[in-house]
């Protein structure tokens, strides 16, 4: 019967993501979870600019305001940030170290549940009638029970704890994976820039979820068992929660940054038809803006009176930051300048960075200085410098990134047409919502207020940057459009559509499930352009080299060993989301989901790794 | 007085009562100097860097003869320049900042400073001179050209004294007093509000700093040092009444009446002021009538209880208030 034979080809293909272990599934459903909260963020970044729209405006009520972007924030930064972040370094990361798959693949597969199951339960707090509104950051004393009743602050404290339990499993798994898996030959100085920045930001997400984690526990603690860990009046301190929030919180930023850096530092080189310029450079760049991000984190803090010499120390790591910054941004232009500039969508995205960033980056400078900052932080000032960052940096070296790889993931091409207009919308957007909130922040605008005084000459400021959102909202067609239509009939993509000089370019489009039918060997950086460049030094005496096979063949002379599906993920996933629910006042729950979980863990623990030889 | 004020207003800022660009004190002029300094700086970074792209961008797209460019891994000269260049700016930068962080991050040394205590709380500000024997809530007065050493308090969560033409932020902290400083240095109504987020109606907890001639000051103080003054007309005797049988008198103080609680903003020298409900409205009778017949309309969130009165309770009322001169 035709019915249930196409009934059990649909289970049959649930199933199969269910309990994938394969990278780029893996990526393929990060991407899309990311993306949908990247739009109910936006929706919600909408509601509040239409709340701002003019001064006095009844839209929102106050407590709704506070909700609303209080889930922006927190949707934004774990689950489209992280997410995205994860998608990119999932799909890209084995394919561009020459791997078949992450080091630990049912350990990917437990981190993509986790961080699904996070973002569902904290929306869970939509039907509760209780969404968080204590800000993203959370500052204690507002976010204890006598400030915070109800469940709003524990859905947002125990669907970060969960889902960071995900991300802390990631940064282990790719660490691991880069260190120990990438194809003979790829040395360190040969590895591409994507994969050297997801290597530094593994090891950034190791250092800096576990005091955030800490913190959480202590705020759970504090709202459930009684105890004071942040209560002034028990002889504690609540700034403490600050610095456990920020101590993560500004390595944070680099954990999203960090990777659309490493687009970036890719899409121009292939769209310049240049080798990046002073790739050592670019790459002990990269490290120092790690490492100095663990020394930075007061400056969130300048107003909250530390004193003159922390506040003096820490104003000067922070001004030390711009100079790491600023070398990419010289080498990307340098890389350019001599180049054949290809500008298709990806490179448009990559190029607007550079630009965008470098206003982010000049802000930021500015709330460097502690004093500047007294006038600055807390207001819109600092809500355009950090969009200016995480839009014109991250999201565009994201769009960059899906526009560059999206032929290498599904084998077919996007629309140029209809990218160069979404690159345009999104820019322009950009530029119109948040730019005029520099004005409205040094005007005298704070922060989190659900309205403005007429009078205050920031009437104008607040129309244009609604207006700018609404573009944003219009950016998305095309977007839309353009997958849909390659979706149904795009244009096939072949092995390398866009003359790329890394090793995911040597595979077929889509790449089959074991990646690399051979293991390739690499003898160079950009391996692929490797003829030019012996054309070039032919004369030196150079060998013939590069990239052995530099296509892939269809089939895999030799059978390939690949992990076998598992749903153990699935289960210790589940086991902690029902843990968490229990976290809500059920002990019940919790109870049981423990046993879930220990169940989860005896099931993957005895569970053979290998399945039945594939390919 | 006030006039005065209204109009130094237009002249200095009046565009933007709230500006950090339109210093009127010592303190804030400063910040603003350091700012224009780094903003300047930025600027010219912006222009060559923005320049460069642009110039790029336009000067090396594809030709059409496709050829693969030179290839170029680097240059150690421009590496090394495109380093220390930015590292000077930075020390250019950095040397100021230090300078003005040491001048500011400590308390005043000016002996003559008028202390002023500011605590925060949840969506109003209430302000004491110990000296003086003051309290009021969400306008404090302070004299032209002589220093005001503020202490900052908290009394729920975390706010932030944020008058933008007077000093940079400085957070109110649980369990700590913090310390704020400057000299006003001219006559005029400045606008301020918390700017650290502390719950509902952060928005809305604005307060005014009204800056006066040291005589006007001098009046002022001696006024709101002392007790109410008893109602003269019956229509303001009978709202006494109505104030002090009402929850009214439960967190508000009236002082030289029997009002003494503690939990909301003293009202003494209530009619006196410039705004209700730490700034939302003008201080006009049509005003608090809205204000006390509909609290959580004209701002959401705050803590006084509806208190149910008859029209001719809430007229009383309000001219018991508004008589609080």
């Amino acid at each position: 019967m035709a019915t249930t034979g196409a009934g059990a080809g649909m289970a049959a293909t649930i199933l199969g993501w269910l309990t994938t272990v394969d990278h780029k599934r893996i990526a393929a459903m990060y991407f899309v979870t990311a993306f949908l909260f990247l739009l109910v963020a936006g929706v919600e970044g909408q509601l509040l600019r239409l709340q701002l729209a003019a001064p006095g405006r009844e839209f929102l009520d106050p407590d709704l305001y506070n909700q609303l972007f209080t889930m922006h924030g927190t949707t934004m930064v774990f689950f489209a940030g992280m997410g995205l972040v994860a998608a990119f370094l999932n799909f890209v990361v084995p394919l561009q170290i020459g791997a078949r798959d992450v080091a630990f693949p049912r350990l990917n597969a437990f981190s993509f549940w986790v961080f699904l199951f996070g973002g569902l339960f904290l929306y869970a707090s939509i039907p509760f009638r209780s969404m968080p509104d204590g800000g993203w950051f959370a500052y204690m004393p507002l976010t204890n029970p006598e400030y915070s009743p109800g469940l709003g602050m524990d859905f947002y404290l125990l669907a970060l704890l969960i889902s960071g339990v995900g991300s802390i499993a990631g940064g282990v798994n790719f660490l691991v994976t880069i260190l120990n898996l990438r194809a003979p030959g790829l040395t360190f100085m040969r590895m591409p820039l994507f994969s050297w920045m997801a290597l530094i930001v593994a090891a950034l997400i190791l250092l800096a979820f576990p005091p955030f984690t800490v913190g959480l526990i202590f705020m759970l603690f504090d709202r459930r068992f009684g105890t004071h860990f942040f209560d002034a009046a028990a002889g504690a301190d609540p700034v403490l929660w600050q610095h456990l929030f920020w101590v993560f919180g500004h390595p944070e930023v680099y954990i999203l940054i960090l990777p659309a850096f490493g687009v970036v530092s890719d899409v121009i080189p292939a769209f310049s038809r240049k080798s990046l310029f002073g790739y050592p450079m670019v790459v002990f760049s990269g490290i120092l803006i790690a490492f100095l991000g663990f020394g930075v984190w007061v400056h969130h803090m300048f107003s909250v009176g530390l004193g003159p010499v922390v506040n003096a120390v820490f104003g000067g790591t922070t001004m030390l930051i711009a100079i790491p910054t600023g070398i990419k941004i010289f080498n990307w232009i340098a890389t350019m300048w001599g180049g054949q500039l290809r500008f298709r969508t990806a490179m448009l995205f990559a190029v607007g960075l550079v630009g965008t960033f470098t206003i982010g980056g000049l802000s930021g400078v500015m709330h460097s200085s502690p004093p500047t900052d007294l006038q600055q932080t807390d207001t819109y000032f600092v809500v355009a410098h950090f969009h200016y960052v995480l839009v014109g940096g991250t999201v565009f070296g994201f769009f960059a990134g899906l526009y560059h790889w999206f032929p290498k993931a599904t084998g077919r091409m996007l629309h140029e047409g209809l990218g160069k207009a979404h690159f345009w919308l999104t820019f322009i957007a950009l530029n119109v919502t948040f730019f005029p909130m520099h004005f409205s922040g040094l005007l005298g605008m704070p922060r989190r207020t659900f309205t403005y005084a007429e009078g205050l000459g920031l009437d104008l400021f607040n129309l244009i940057s609604t207006i700018g959102a609404f573009i944003f909202t219009l950016s998305l067609v095309p977007l839309a459009w353009n997958l849909w239509r390659t979706w149904r009939r795009g244009e096939p993509a072949g092995y390398n559509p866009w003359d790329a000089s890394t090793l995911e370019w040597t595979t077929p489009s889509p790449p089959p499930h074991y990646n690399f039918a051979v293991v390739p060997e690499v003898d160079r950086r950009d391996p692929l352009w490797h003829p030019y460049v012996r054309r070039q030094e032919r004369d030196d005496g150079e060998e013939p080299g590069g990239v052995w096979p530099r296509r892939q063949p269809e089939v895999p002379p030799e059978p390939v060993h690949m992990p076998r599906p598992s749903f153990w993920p699935l289960v210790l996933a589940l086991g902690l989301l029902l843990m968490t629910i229990g976290g809500l006042g059920s002990l019940g729950f919790t109870l049981f989901g423990l046993l879930v979980t220990l169940a989860g863990l005896f099931g993957w623990a005895f569970e053979p790794p290998f399945g039945e030889e594939a390919g | 007085m006030t006039i005065l004020g209204v109009l130094a207003l237009q002249a200095c800022g009046g565009e933007y009562p709230q500006s950090a660009l339109h210093p009127g004190s010592d303190a804030a002029t400063r910040l603003d100097r350091l700012f224009d300094q780094i903003f300047w700086w930025a600027v010219g970074v912006f222009v060559v860097v923005e320049g460069m792209l642009v110039y790029v961008i336009v000067r090396f797209r594809e030709r059409p003869d496709g050829r693969r460019p030179k290839q170029i891994h680097g240059n150690v000269l421009l590496e090394v320049v495109w380093t220390l260049v930015p590292a000077l700016i930075l020390i250019a930068i950095a040397i100021p900042t230090i300078q003005t962080i040491f001048l500011i991050d400590r308390s005043t040394d000016d002996p003559d400073a008028l202390v002023v205590e500011a605590i925060g709380r949840q969506w109003w500000w209430e302000f004491r001179y110990p000296e003086l024997g003051i309290v009021t809530a969400n306008e404090a007065h302070l004299p032209v050209g002589r220093t005001v050493d503020l202490r900052l308090r908290t009394a729920d969560v975390l706010h932030s004294f944020w008058v933008p033409r007077l000093a940079g932020k400085r957070d109110l902290v649980p369990g700590r007093e913090n310390q704020l400083w400057f000299r006003p240095d001219s006559v005029g109504v400045y606008r301020g509000q918390c700017a650290e987020f502390c719950g509902t109606a952060h928005a809305l907890m604005g307060m005014r700093i009204i800056v006066d001639e040291p005589e006007d000051f001098e009046r002022w103080a001696r006024r709101n040092a002392g007790d109410a003054v008893a109602p003269a007309d019956a229509r303001a005797r009978a709202g006494q009444g109505v104030f002090a049988a009402h929850a009214c008198v439960s967190c508000h103080t009236v002082r030289g009446t029997a009002a003494a609680g503690r939990f909301g903003p003293d009202l003494t020298h209530f009619g006196s002021r410039l705004t209700i409900a730490s700034g939302v409205l003008d201080n006009t009778p049509a005003n608090l009538t809205r204000w006390l017949d509909s609290t959580q309309h004209v701002k959401p969130g705050n803590l006084m209880p509806e208190v149910v009165l008859s029209e001719a309770q809430l007229r009383q009322l309000v001219a018991y208030l508004g008589s609080l001169r």
